[in-house]
């Protein structure tokens, strides 16, 4: 295990313990910023450049900054006190019981892996556009319903007070 | 050089700590957070594979970076939807708690 491989572990991990327990919600998505950006530094690790680009671009960037826009526009006074519900104990356990199938399971019977390898660009980019063209064009159909959708849902209606 | 099992351990934990936050907590941006750290560490298992197992088997082609490219599409629209929904709940019902959202709640 290299010492690359733990910082950016124990950052991911600190950023999305913080997700889920700073009582702030401004505070809660720049650490959700902070994990995101060490999953692409693990990205890296792992020799894939494109998608470390892409986790920095669409996460870093896009996904933050409407996620703040969405605090921002619902900001209302009952942020401070809404924090986590009652059932948090029964929520904790199930999380550690969940986490230790898991932990468990990938530890006795390890994958027998190669070295970390990564494609070109260029192999990506056929494997996309052959093995998985019509997957990529469902997706964008997906954003295109999604986002028509989203406007239809968020937009103030004809009468509606708004 | 990090073995792949010390991948797959960060991505369930990670998953894990996710899964808590979908299930503790009220406000629904926090919600959509911890989702979003649930898709990445289904993407940190899906790249870690694609790049360890690549050539063993029937893992080729890289798949693994491709169904992540997927999973990042997807959680983009998923998101523009949830926050739609938010604002739409926050105009109506003045609050985004999720506790209260119990109109359909038999």
């Amino acid at each position: 295990m290299t010492w690359l491989f733990v910082v950016l572990a124990a950052s991911t991990l600190l950023g999305g313990l913080g997700v889920v327990l700073t009582r702030n919600v401004v505070h809660a998505a720049l650490f959700l910023l902070m994990s995101l950006v060490s999953v692409a530094g693990i990205y890296l690790i792992l020799f894939t450049e494109f998608l470390a680009l892409v986790q920095v671009l669409i996460y870093g960037g896009a996904i933050i900054i409407v996620l703040v826009f969405a605090i921002m526009l619902t900001r209302t006074s009952e942020y401070p006190h809404i924090s986590d519900n009652r059932q948090w104990p029964l929520a904790a356990i199930a999380a550690l019981a969940l986490g230790a199938v898991m932990a468990a399971a990938f530890w006795t019977s390890p994958p027998t892996g190669t070295a970390a390898q990564s494609p070109a660009f260029s192999e990506l980019a056929n494997s996309l556009f052959t093995r998985w063209a019509i997957p990529f064009e469902v997706a964008s159909l997906v954003l295109l319903v999604a986002l028509i959708g989203a406007i239809i849902i968020a937009r103030t209606g004809n009468g509606e007070e708004g | 050089m990090t073995p792949l099992v010390y991948f797959q351990l960060l991505s369930a934990a990670l998953f894990v700590i996710g899964l808590y936050g979908v299930l503790a907590r009220r406000s629904a941006v926090l919600i959509i957070m911890s989702i979003e750290l649930m898709l990445n560490a289904v993407n940190i298992n899906l790249i870690a594979a694609a790049s360890h197992l690549q050539g063993i088997g029937s893992f080729v082609y890289f798949d693994g970076q491709v169904i992540a490219i997927f999973v990042i599409t997807i959680a983009a629209a998923e998101l523009g939807l949830a926050i739609a929904i938010i604002l739409r709940m926050h105009r109506t019902r003045g609050t985004v708690d999720v506790d209260e959202m119990n109109l359909m709640k038999w």
